[in-house]
């Protein structure tokens, strides 16, 4: 793709879009931009998407910015980079400054709570959908190992509250010992 | 000095908050309640729930909240600025890595690793918000269970699934139809 002045501006305005609509934490983010830049543009393999959210998850920082620096990188280099955090750490900039203000007001607006309560079932509804398309990209990758580290992984997290870093280091290195001798089928990289 | 401080600390936060979210909340607490008594407590617990209710990461939210009460707008910017340099620096490490070392045999087996581990922590991240949305108390709740938060759901993922449809859309239609549904019930009983 061109490097050109246009390619930034739609940058610039697909990662304020994500942004500025990303309810309920980094992981909603990163599937959304997963949707943005992947499914909807082409500007990243699928493959790199997923790499990035690892490294993104295993940095200190906001998942969100640390998604979006790497793939506003990755997309547009070093000025694509500065494009991407900017436009991703805006919208909550702007917003919670106007919202520091007239808080009280805020906190008992019924008909805020409401929207955001639709809302709420929306993004749980965009990580269901984002999951089952992983699910299917990672089981034709590497199938039992695949599902046998989901697995693992979801319940660590999800019921024993186990510190992602030590799950990341644990999954890299199973990876290392198990998938890295042997070459995979298609390997494009 | 106090844009110092401000920078200084959410400089802190920005480099020791690992794991994302919720992850961040004691050492912002730490930072801002006791080492510097920026807010009370209970100001505190008033951030935690903005940040629930708006879009964005949670401690860029904090950074811009805290900013603006102590140094506005000013304060806001270099707060923000702060908590986003050392992941900045870190991920650009890590990216060169990445570019480097993606094809040497070990790396890319651990990066394959890490993919479904990816996708086991979106599902975790997935519960936690199917269970805040589907259990919520609401004039559509009967028991324990918020039905019109379910309906919505799989409104929204049949819009996703089927239709396609943008998930940024699918989300201000879902804004729309939780104020239609929570407020007409309200308005009924």
């Amino acid at each position: 793709m061109k490097r050109d002045f246009k390619l930034y501006v739609s940058l610039f305005l697909s990662t304020l879009k994500l942004s500025a609509f990303t309810f309920g934490g980094g992981f909603v983010i990163i599937s959304l931009m997963k949707k943005e830049f992947v499914e909807k543009r082409g500007w990243i393999s699928e493959e790199d998407m997923l790499n990035y959210t690892a490294i993104a998850q295993s940095s200190p920082g906001a998942i969100a910015i640390n998604a979006s620096l790497l793939v506003g990188f990755h997309i547009g280099g070093f000025l694509g980079a500065v494009v991407t955090v900017i436009a991703s750490a805006l919208p909550p900039l702007v917003l919670l400054s106007i919202i520091s203000f007239f808080y009280t007001a805020f906190r008992d607006n019924m008909i805020i709570r409401y929207i955001l309560m639709g809302m709420q079932a929306g993004v749980a509804a965009v990580l269901f959908d984002v999951i089952i398309g992983l699910s299917v990209s990672v089981w034709k990758d590497t199938k039992f190992f695949a599902v046998i580290i989901a697995v693992f992984t979801f319940v660590l997290v999800a019921f024993l509250s186990v510190n992602i870093i030590y799950i990341i280091l644990a999954c890299a290195l199973a990876g290392a010992l198990i998938l890295g001798k042997r070459k995979k089928k298609n390997d494009i990289s | 000095m106090i844009y110092l401080e401000l920078f200084w600390a959410f400089l802190q936060i920005g480099l020791f908050s690992i794991g994302g979210g919720y992850a961040a909340m004691p050492i912002i607490e730490q930072q801002i309640v006791y080492q510097n008594a920026w807010l009370t407590m209970t100001e505190f617990a008033d951030v935690v729930t903005i940040a629930e209710m708006t879009p964005g990461p949670i401690a860029l939210n904090a950074a811009s909240f805290v900013g603006t009460r102590i140094a506005g707008i000013g304060g806001a910017v270099i707060a923000t600025i702060g908590f986003i340099i050392p992941s900045c620096v870190i991920i650009t490490i890590l990216l060169l890595l990445y570019k480097k070392y993606k094809n040497l045999g070990a790396v890319n087996g651990a990066l394959r690793g890490l993919r479904p581990a990816v996708v086991g922590m979106i599902a975790a991240a997935a519960l936690t918000i199917i269970k805040l949305s589907f259990f919520s108390k609401s004039s559509a709740t009967i028991g324990i269970v918020n039905i019109a938060s379910i309906a919505i759901f799989a409104l929204a993922f049949l819009f996703l699934k089927k239709l396609k449809a943008k998930p940024v859309l699918v989300m201000l239609g879902c804004g729309v139809l939780g104020l239609l549904v929570y407020g007409g019930l309200e308005l009924l009983i």
